[in-house]
């Protein structure tokens, strides 16, 4: 049966029909374009699916469309300045970092790495490593992810390295 | 798409139990990390979903002045661990509820659906169990209270909660946890992402020396078919001091006489019961640090 439901999309109100049974990395991706949001494991264990709703990393494999009704969803297509193109700190610092090899995890570990960053307070290597454990990345080895997160980390607080 | 028969999202309590006692294919979803999974592996496909997940009633851990503290089911594990009740009175839960899945898991799931699921595998389970938890159990005829140590598990994966009832929560008394400092061990191959080989839970009061016992209990998870607390170890370390190497080891092989644990392909039967005994050891120690002011919180808490 098709229900249509309303959320809040990257900032913007977004009306789509769905079936009850789709999941919302589905509807995401296919009714929203929302591409950035990958399929990959569908359990909930490989963290390619992440987003925020209302601020919370969620693996969207494991969350059915009907419950994102009247939420905020931010996906990394949310995260770049509109007016400017100009991309967010998070991702300019997975380029410089070279946190990027295929490509496939790193919209879910940024937007892990949006909520971290949001915590309000900085966290150790080790913390960050457990943070994004969450991620499944069978390129990087991580080293060069946690570099990234830190180095905005580093700035935002204002720490010395 | 998920293979479901239908999916009705309830607006209260009430109308879940209603929903859920009109159709017998139903099932209960409230995070969906548990239910979603078994109907994508085909166990519950077909079924009907009755949704509890947005009731904001089902959300949030609650003190009474009498100190009891009630977590309501839907509470989901990033919640309990950062809550000020619960870091302030009983940590060690909060611990174990950061020991499950992965974070975004962590803000998914719910304790209900972890206690409710009848693993014993459970993260959060043996906590509750040294915690001595009462289940609220709403159903077609009216709310019971349910033991979680003595009458919840009737077998591997099953508890005593029908088809039709909803949890509400867990009421946790004031005198199962003043006094007491208690610790949270899983074992586990990796350190996160992974469903405990072994866990173990400890609660400890001191004397006033700071070292005799003068109460004790100890949980274990996956060192039998269900959650299982060992009454008669309990027993014997009372009254005992707690820094003797030699009653640590009579500790270890005392509770692990009174576990009963399997071979699975996680681990075989011989090597839980080497993880029995050394968790039982460094569960007690963790918690005695904890007691005397000398434990300090690493981030990997997986041994």
């Amino acid at each position: 049966m098709l229900n249509i439901i309303n959320f809040t999309l990257n900032g913007e109100n977004v009306e789509v029909a769905i079936d009850e049974k789709e999941t919302l990395l589905d509807v995401l991706r296919n009714k929203c374009n929302m591409t950035s949001v990958k399929k990959g494991c569908e359990v909930g264990e490989c963290g390619a699916c992440t987003v925020l709703i209302n601020g919370r990393a969620v693996d969207t494999c494991l969350y059915l469309a009907m419950w994102a009704k009247d939420k905020s969803i931010l996906t990394v297509e949310g995260l770049m300045n509109k007016k400017t193109g100009e991309l967010s700190k998070i991702q300019q610092a997975f380029i410089t970092e070279t946190a990027v090899q295929c490509g496939f995890c790193i919209p879910g570990i940024i937007m892990t790495a949006v909520e971290v960053l949001e915590y309000g307070r900085p966290f150790t290597r080790d913390e960050l490593r457990k943070l994004i454990s969450g991620h499944l990345c069978r390129c990087t080895g991580y080293e060069n992810i946690l570099n990234a997160i830190e180095k905005v980390m580093i700035e935002k607080y204002g720490l010395k390295k | 798409m998920y293979d479901i028969k239908s999916f009705y999202e309830a607006k209260n309590v009430e109308d879940a139990v209603e929903a859920l006692q009109k159709d017998e294919n139903a099932i209960i979803i409230s995070g969906g990390t548990d239910v979603l999974v078994k109907v994508r592996e085909g166990k519950d496909a077909g079924k009907s979903l009755v949704s509890i997940h947005e009731i904001e009633d089902l959300k949030g851990v609650e003190i009474d002045n009498d100190g009891t503290i009630f977590i309501k089911s839907a509470t989901v594990f990033y919640d309990i661990t950062n809550n000020d009740i619960i870091k302030k009175h009983i940590d060690f839960l909060g611990d174990a509820c950061d020991e499950v899945g992965g974070p975004q898991i962590r803000n998914m799931g719910t304790i209900g659906g972890n206690i409710c699921n009848g693993a014993t595998s459970a993260d959060s389970a043996s906590s509750m169990q040294v915690l001595n938890a009462k289940a609220i159990l709403k159903g077609p005829n009216g709310t019971r209270e349910v033991n979680v140590v003595k009458d919840f598990y009737i077998g591997p994966g099953r508890t005593v909660k029908d088809r039709s009832e909803v949890c509400l929560g867990f009421k946790i008394e004031k005198k199962e946890y003043e006094g007491f400092k208690g610790s949270y061990l899983k074992y586990g191959k990796r350190k996160s992402m992974e469903i405990a080989t072994l866990g173990c839970a400890v609660m400890l009061k001191l004397e006033d020396d700071n070292k005799t016992i003068s109460d004790f209990k100890i949980a274990y998870a996956v060192a039998a078919p269900t959650p299982i607390r060992c009454p008669q170890t309990e027993q014997f370390a009372k009254g005992q001091d707690v820094t003797n190497e030699i009653f640590l080891k009579e500790l270890a092989n005392k509770a692990f006489s009174e576990c009963n644990p399997r071979s699975s392909w996680r681990a075989s039967k011989e090597f839980r019961e080497q993880i029995i005994k050394e968790l039982a050891k460094r569960a007690t120690t963790k918690a005695y640090e904890k007691c005397v002011g000398k434990y300090k919180k690493e981030v990997s808490v997986t041994c």
